[in-house]
C-alpha cells in the first residue's frame, strides 16, 4: 500500500505525497495572509494596550519615584530586619525632596492605599523636614507616633519596589493590619469586593428578566406565519439599531419622578400625586434600562434555537396524552435550552462590563464595577484603575470560554 | 400557532394570555423609542406630556428645540436667517460640529474596519484556515471584553503612543494625530478605537454571508482562466456584497454610537453626537436632548430598512429561503 502511494508522481516527477503537502501549506499560508493585516492590527489597537494596562496595574511610581534615599535603605536591609536610624534619615531627606517637588501628597496617596489616614501624616511631616535635626528617629516619633508604626514601614517597604501587587490587595479589599501584615480593610473601607458581587448581582437579575421577557416574544416570532413575524421582527431590531444613548435617554423621561409613567399612575388614580415611585437613579433604573437594552441579545439566539424546534414533536407529545403543561416542560423547553445558554451568557457578559447606563441612571446604588473603573481613572488612581479592570477582565475571559465550549463564538449572529 | 381545536377552556384562556404578555414586551421594547419623538415637540421645557399635549393643542407643540440644535455654540444665533446665518451656524454651532465629528470619525472607522475585516473573513472561511478557533476568538473579543477596559488600555497606551513631528510618519499622520503628535486627543486616536470596536461587526456578518458561499466557485474561475483578482471582484465580490454593506453599517452604527472611548482618549477637539449629549445629560438636560434623540432614531430606521433589505437580497442571491 505505502509503496503503490509512495510511487505516484505528478507530472513533473515530483512524490504525490509532497507535492500535496506543499499545495496544502500553500493555501494554509495564502487563507492566513488575508487575515494577518487585521490580526495585526487588532493585536495593536487591542492585546498591546490591554497588555499595557496589565502592566501598568503592578506599576508603583507614585512612592518608589518621589523616595530613592528610602527605596535604596529598604533595597540593601532585607524584610524583616530592624527599622534603623538610617532609615529614618533616608526617610527626611525624601521628605524634604518631596517638598521641594511638591510630592508629598502623591507619595502619602499611594501609601494611603493601604494604609488609611497617611496623606495628612505625609504632608505634615514634608512640611518640616527642612528643620528636623539628628537623630531623626526620635524627631519623626516627636512630630506623629504613627512614624514607628510597623504597618506604615512594611506598607513603604512594599511601595519602594517600582512594581508591586499591592493594587490587588486593595481591589480585594486587604489593608496592612496593625503589625504590617496584609489583613481584611475595616467594615467601611470593604468597597470593592461588594461592589464586584454587586455587579454580578445585577448582571444576574438583568440576565433573568431578559429571558423572562425574551422567551414568550421568541416562541411567538418562531411560531407565526414568515409575514406577520418579520413584521414584529423590526419591533426587537429598531432598539437594537438604535443608539444606546437615546435609549437610556427615553427611559429618564418615562421613569424620572415628573416622567411619563408617573404621571400615567397618577392620572389613573393608582398612587397619589406626593407618593410619586423613586424610579430612576437607583438599581431599579439600572435593572429596568439595561432589561431594555440588552433584551435583543436574548431574543435573536432564543429566535434561532426555536425556529429550528419542529411543531410536530409537541403534537405527537399531545397525541400521546401529555398535558400542554407536561409537554412545555418535558418536551419544549429542553429544546430550547441551546438558545437559553447562548442568550444567557451573552447577555451577562455584557451586562457585567456596562458602564454608560449605569452611570447615567443607576444614581448611587446602581453603579457598577466598570463606574468605579472610571472613577478610579478620573482620580489619576491609574494602578488601581488598572488592577480593577485586570479582575473584571479575567472574569469576562472565563465567561467567554465558556461561551465559547457550549455555544461556540461562530454561531454569533445579528438578525 | 393556530388554536388547536382539541383546546381545554384553559388552554384558550393561555392562548389569549400569552397573546397579551406578548403584545406587553413588544410595548416595553418599542415605546421608550417612539416616546421620545412627541416630546421633543414641546413648547415646554418639560421631559412629559404637558395638558395641552395632551388636548393635541398646536399651542403646546413647537419646533424651538430643533431650533436650540442650530443655534446653541453658534456665533451668532440671532438675527435674519440668511446666508450669512446659515454659514455661521454650519461653522459653529455646537450640535452641527458635533454631526460633523461624529460622521468623520465614523467614515474613516467603517472605512478601516470594513476592508480589513472583509479581507479577514475571507481567509477565515477557507477550510484551509489554520488556527481558525483561536483567531476567530481574538478578532471578535473587542465585542466581549468590555469596553471600559478597552477604552483604560487605550487611554494608558495611547498616551505613549507619539511620533516626532519632524520625522517621515509624522508629516504624513501629522494633520490626524494631537499637537504633540500623540494617538490620545486626537482623531486617527479615536478612528482606530472604533474601528477595532466595529471590527467583530464585519467579521461576524460577511462570515455570514461566505457560510452560503459556493467554495468551488472559486476553482470554477480559476479553471474558466481567472486570476485571483478577477475571480475577487467579478465572482465572490458580487455574491458577498450585500453581507459586505450590512458589516459596513454595523461598523458605522458602532462608531456613531460610541461614547465610552471617546470619554477616555479624545481630547475636547474631538466632541462627539454621543459624547455632546452623555454631558448633556449628565450635566443639565434639555429637552434639545430629545430632538436629537429623535433625529437619531429616524436615522436608525432608515439603517434598519437598509439592512433588512440587503439580507433579503443576500438570502435570494445565495438561494437561502426563508429566515
Amino acid at each position: 500500500m505505502t509503496d503503490t502511494t509512495s510511487g505516484l508522481t505528478t507530472s513533473d516527477g515530483r512524490p504525490l505525497k509532497a507535492a500535496l503537502l506543499a499545495a496544502q501549506s500553500k493555501a494554509r499560508r495564502r487563507a492566513f495572509l488575508l487575515v494577518a493585516p487585521l490580526l495585526l492590527f487588532v493585536i495593536l489597537t487591542f492585546i498591546l494596550p490591554i497588555a499595557y494596562m496589565l502592566q501598568r496595574s503592578f506599576e508603583n511610581d507614585g512612592f518608589s519615584d518621589s523616595a530613592p534615599q528610602l527605596a535604596a535603605w529598604f533595597a540593601e536591609h532585607p524584610d524583616g530586619s530592624e527599622i534603623t536610624e538610617g532609615a529614618y534619615a533616608a526617610l527626611v531627606a525624601d521628605l524634604a525632596t518631596m517638598q521641594a517637588n511638591k510630592t508629598p501628597g502623591q507619595a502619602g496617596t499611594r501609601i494611603n492605599y493601604t494604609v488609611p489616614g497617611t496623606i495628612s501624616l505625609f504632608k505634615a511631616a514634608a512640611r518640616k523636614a527642612e528643620d528636623l535635626t539628628p537623630p531623626y528617629k526620635e524627631a519623626l516619633i516627636a512630630l506623629d507616633a504613627d512614624w514607628a508604626a510597623p504597618k506604615l514601614w512594611a506598607a513603604m517597604r512594599s511601595a519602594s519596589t517600582s512594581y508591586s501587587a499591592d493594587f490587588y490587595r486593595v481591589a480585594i479589599d486587604q489593608k496592612r493590619g496593625e503589625a504590617g501584615d496584609w489583613a481584611r480593610g475595616a467594615e467601611r473601607e470593604r468597597i470593592y469586593i461588594y461592589l464586584f458581587v454587586k455587579t454580578f448581582i445585577l448582571s444576574a437579575i438583568i440576565t433573568l428578566s431578559c429571558l423572562l421577557l425574551a422567551f414568550p416574544i421568541a416562541h411567538l416570532l418562531a411560531t407565526l406565519p414568515m409575514a406577520k413575524s418579520s413584521l414584529l421582527m423590526i419591533l426587537v431590531l429598531l432598539p437594537f439599531w438604535t443608539s444606546l444613548l437615546v435609549r437610556t435617554t427615553s427611559w429618564i423621561v418615562l421613569l424620572q419622578q415628573q416622567g411619563v409613567v408617573n404621571n400615567i399612575l397618577v392620572a389613573l388614580g393608582l398612587i397619589g400625586d406626593d407618593g410619586r415611585l423613586v424610579m430612576i437613579n437607583n438599581q431599579t433604573g439600572t435593572i429596568v434600562a439595561m432589561t431594555h437594552v440588552l433584551l435583543p441579545f436574548m431574543v435573536l439566539p432564543l429566535y434561532s434555537v426555536m425556529k429550528t424546534i419542529p411543531p410536530s414533536y409537541a403534537r405527537a407529545a399531545r397525541s400521546l396524552g401529555a398535558t400542554s403543561w407536561t409537554t412545555f416542560r418535558r418536551v419544549y423547553l429542553p429544546q430550547t435550552l441551546p438558545g437559553i445558554a447562548a442568550g444567557s451568557l451573552l447577555v451577562f457578559i455584557l451586562a457585567v462590563g456596562y458602564y454608560i447606563t449605569p452611570a447615567l441612571v443607576g444614581g448611587a446604588d446602581g453603579q457598577l464595577i466598570s463606574n468605579m473603573i472610571s472613577f478610579h481613572m478620573n482620580k489619576s488612581n491609574w494602578s488601581l484603575a488598572a488592577a480593577l479592570a485586570a479582575i473584571l477582565l479575567v472574569a469576562i475571559l472565563i465567561l467567554y470560554w465558556l461561551y465559547d465550549r457550549l455555544v461556540g463564538i461562530d454561531r454569533l449572529k445579528f438578525g | 400557532m393556530a388554536l388547536p381545536t382539541y383546546a381545554s377552556p384553559l388552554e384558550k384562556v393561555w392562548y389569549y394570555a400569552f397573546r397579551v404578555i406578548c403584545a406587553v414586551v413588544f410595548l416595553f421594547l418599542i415605546a421608550p423609542i417612539l416616546v421620545v419623538i412627541p416630546l421633543s415637540f414641546n413648547a415646554e421645557p418639560y421631559f412629559t406630556f404637558t395638558e395641552k399635549m395632551l388636548a393635541f393643542d398646536p399651542a403646546g407643540y413647537s419646533m424651538r428645540w430643533y431650533d436650540t440644535l442650530l443655534t446653541l455654540g453658534s456665533s451668532a444665533p440671532d438675527g435674519p436667517r440668511d446666508s450669512g446665518w446659515w454659514s455661521a451656524t454650519w461653522e459653529s454651532a455646537t450640535w452641527i460640529k458635533a454631526a460633523k465629528n461624529s460622521l468623520w470619525i465614523g467614515f474613516w472607522a467603517t472605512i478601516l474596519a470594513t476592508s480589513l475585516g472583509t479581507l479577514a473573513a475571507l481567509g477565515l472561511s477557507r477550510p484551509e484556515m489554520p488556527y481558525r478557533r483561536l483567531i476567530t476568538a481574538i478578532l471578535i473579543s473587542p465585542m466581549i471584553v468590555p469596553i471600559i477596559i478597552i477604552a483604560v488600555g487605550m487611554s494608558f497606551m495611547f498616551a505613549k503612543a507619539c511620533v516626532d513631528s519632524g520625522s517621515a510618519l509624522g508629516t504624513i499622520l501629522g494633520p490626524f494625530l494631537s499637537n504633540r503628535g500623540c494617538l490620545a486627543n486626537s482623531d486617527l486616536g479615536v478612528i482606530v478605537a472604533h474601528a477595532t470596536l466595529g471590527i467583530p461587526f464585519v467579521i461576524i456578518t460577511v462570515t455570514a454571508t461566505m457560510s452560503g458561499f459556493d467554495q468551488s466557485l472559486i476553482r470554477a474561475s480559476a479553471s474558466l482562466g481567472a486570476n485571483p483578482r478577477t475571480t475577487f471582484f467579478k465572482v465572490i465580490m458580487p455574491l458577498i456584497l450585500p453581507g459586505v454593506i450590512s458589516g459596513a453599517l454595523f461598523a458605522f452604527v458602532t462608531s456613531f454610537d460610541e461614547v465610552v472611548a471617546v470619554l477616555f482618549i479624545a481630547g475636547p477637539e474631538q466632541q462627539t453626537i454621543p459624547r455632546q449629549m452623555f454631558n448633556g445629560i449628565r450635566e443639565q438636560i434639555s429637552p434639545a436632548i430629545l430632538a436629537v434623540a429623535t433625529i437619531l432614531v429616524i436615522v436608525s430606521i432608515l439603517l434598519l430598512t437598509t439592512v433588512e433589505l440587503l439580507r433579503r437580497r443576500s438570502d435570494r442571491l445565495r438561494g437561502v429561503t426563508g429566515r
